[in-house]
């Protein structure tokens, strides 16, 4: 370990002496990680980007097309309906539970705790966040079997109150199946926000609380100015965590609807996986897959340096 | 409406607390009962009432997964089943040898789990303790593999898969899930490392400690409640993982319990109680792992949240 120390040790001198012999071998424990990231994600990517520029069916020969890929995208009607839908999921996965999360929190831990004990808050907390261990498969089996139109446990609860007229195809209408879909959503979401906002709110010095209620601030004020403002950097890195989760959101889609009825659930992760393993489109869902890939990036990293700057600037 | 009750609580406590104020622990224990008052209780109805309504699906599956069909369609699906009847869920079980899909997770699940944790840990010694050059920058580009979608990667995984003889194997699964999780992992140990006493790891090295002893007899030990959060999530990520081993592992033998459930979303089936047999098997291994974890997973969801 020692010779290749020296070995690598050979580039610039650096400022504080025998640092940089001691970190070179500190490399060796960073090679299995390196190895898996290159076999698992970069090349991998490399090799999907590759794709993007052929015509393609997975078997036979690959036939170069340069950008055309991306052309007959951008005036795919499916496409642009995919990322449109992905704005509705946003809504689903990180506004809502956001809103109700923060509001749940502080229920939870500024009204309920101190009055029935922290004990009942952390058993709520708990019951919050139960649908988030669900394998999102069996969350998507239950809440399809409770969709189902003839013998489904919602339109039947509905007929058995006179509210029959209500009863709906809820997954099989075009117009009304986004929204089921993104009220699975919420329910699977808002038990992380809740448990991260509280988590949060752990950390808040009570005695800002106390000098508001002194103050004479009743609960809605002291949220609105305390709560909401101290859980800022909270609120910021689920908003832009589950974003993100949303762009990507595969699982529910499959399960719940298979992107239909038509297109009207389609998300871009299950378009490229369409043209991957149903149309054969290969080259075309890898050019799907590369435009989301750019995507999630582009707003994960102007997210956080937004989130980086903003956060600085509360500190001054 | 909850806040309109909220805020008429709080004038009356105030008084209450003032006189101690500075010490908010004890005079809110004692005035707790006070305090309550009715708008407080019409609170908790409503909390509790939102709670319920998260918990209205596993009651759902609970008492109609015991349920024929007779009794389903002559009854009302929220009531208790007017005998229990274990047939839709021995169908179910015996209809996808549900027992080895309940071994292909476990075994998935527990070497990504360990395998990951490993491979963070080594990355992150790297980084957190050797301050290797250029850290911010490795740890940026490990951020990209869990920032970018797997669908960018399936393909190619596949095709690589296959030609290697990994496809349809668990093997194959596993290292993926592993080195996919570790960047999560090795990001999150990385900044706990960095954290790391330095005096410890001088005194080490004074006394002639190479680096995998320090690894291993002061790193370790001294990180192990983090490891062990990570071990519970990549588990329990792994076991809820769909996509990668719906792609990945084809074959019904291979098949994880979340695939074979994903397998149902074809068509609806003329049994209206076959689906909520089928999820109710799949709640009760979450609902283990949620019970026997609980403090680890609260612990563990903001650790990973803000560092």
């Amino acid at each position: 370990m020692t010779s290749t120390t020296q070995a690598v040790r050979s580039g610039p001198v650096r400022r504080r002496t025998g640092t940089s012999e001691r970190t070179a071998g500190y490399w060796w424990y960073l090679a299995p990680g390196a190895i898996g990231f290159a076999a698992v994600v970069l090349v991998p990517f490399g090799m999907n980007i590759w794709y993007s520029f052929h015509s393609w069916s997975g078997v036979g020969t690959m036939t170069p097309v340069g950008l055309s890929n991306y052309t007959t995208l951008f005036h795919d009607a499916t496409f642009w309906t995919s990322f449109r839908n992905s704005i509705y999921f946003i809504v689903a996965m990180a506004i809502i539970p956001t809103a109700l999360g923060v509001l749940v929190a502080a229920v939870l831990f500024d009204f309920i705790a101190p009055r029935f004990g922290t004990r009942t808050g952390s058993i709520l907390r708990a019951t919050f966040y139960l649908p988030q261990i669900l394998p999102i498969a069996v969350a998507g089996v239950l809440w399809k079997w409770m969709y189902q139109p003839d013998y489904g446990v919602i339109n039947t609860v509905l007929r058995s109150v006179g509210l029959g007229s209500l009863a709906q195809n809820w997954l099989g209408d075009a117009h009304l199946a986004i929204y089921a879909v993104m009220n699975v959503l919420v329910w699977l979401q808002i038990g992380y926000t809740v448990v991260i906002f509280m988590a949060g709110l752990s950390r808040v010095d009570p005695a800002l609380y106390e000098a508001a209620e002194l103050d004479g601030a009743n609960w809605w004020q002291r949220f609105r100015t305390i709560t909401l403002n101290q859980l800022r950097p909270e609120i910021a890195v689920v908003l832009i965590t589950t974003s993100v989760a949303a762009l990507k959101v595969f699982a529910p889609i499959y399960m719940l609807t298979k992107g239909g009825p038509g297109t009207s659930t389609i998300v871009p992760s299950y378009f490229s996986y369409y043209n991957f393993f149903t149309t054969m489109r290969v080259g075309y869902g890898a050019a799907v897959a590369t435009v989301l890939a750019v995507v999630v990036t582009v707003v994960a990293v102007v997210a956080m340096r937004y989130q980086a700057r903003s956060t600085e600037g509360l500190d001054q | 409406m909850t806040t309109d009750t909220a805020s008429v609580t709080p004038q009356p406590t105030t008084l209450d607390t003032a006189p101690p104020a500075g010490r908010p622990t004890t005079p809110r224990r004692r005035g707790a009962r006070s305090r309550r008052g009715i708008s407080g209780w019409v609170v908790l109805a409503v909390v509790v009432a939102c709670a319920l309504l998260m918990l209205f699906p596993f009651w759902i599956a609970l008492v109609n997964g015991f349920k024929t069909s007779e009794d389903y369609i002559s009854g009302s699906p929220l009531t208790l089943p007017s005998h229990l009847s274990f047939q839709a869920v021995v169908d179910f079980w015996k209809g996808v040898d549900f027992g080895q899909k309940l071994v292909n997770s476990v075994v998935i699940s527990g070497c990504v789990a360990v395998a990951g944790v490993a491979l963070s840990l080594l990355s992150a010694f790297a980084i957190g303790i050797g301050r290797i050059r250029g850290r911010i920058w490795i740890l940026a580009i490990f951020m990209v593999a869990f920032t970018i979608p797997q669908e960018a990667l399936v393909y190619p995984l596949f095709v690589l898969t296959r030609d290697l003889d990994l496809y349809d194997t668990r093997l194959g699964v596993i290292i993926i899930s592993a080195v996919l999780q570790s960047a999560f992992g090795t990001y999150m140990l990385a900044s706990v490392l960095g954290a790391f006493p330095s005096e410890v790891l001088e005194a080490a090295r004074l006394d002639g400690a190479s680096r995998f002893q320090v690894l291993r007899h002061i790193v370790l030990p001294l990180t192990r409640p983090t490891l062990g959060v990570l071990l519970t999530f990549f588990f329990i990520w792994t076991w809820n993982d769909f996509f990668l081993p719906l792609i990945l592992l084809p074959s019904a033998s291979n098949q994880t319990v979340s695939v074979s459930l994903g397998a149902l979303s074809g068509q609806y089936t003329s049994d209206p109680t076959a689906l909520a047999a089928a999820s109710l098997v799949g709640i009760l291994p979450a609902l283990v792992f949620f019970l026997l974890f609980q403090r680890t997973l609260m612990r563990g969801v903001n650790l990973g949240a803000v560092k």
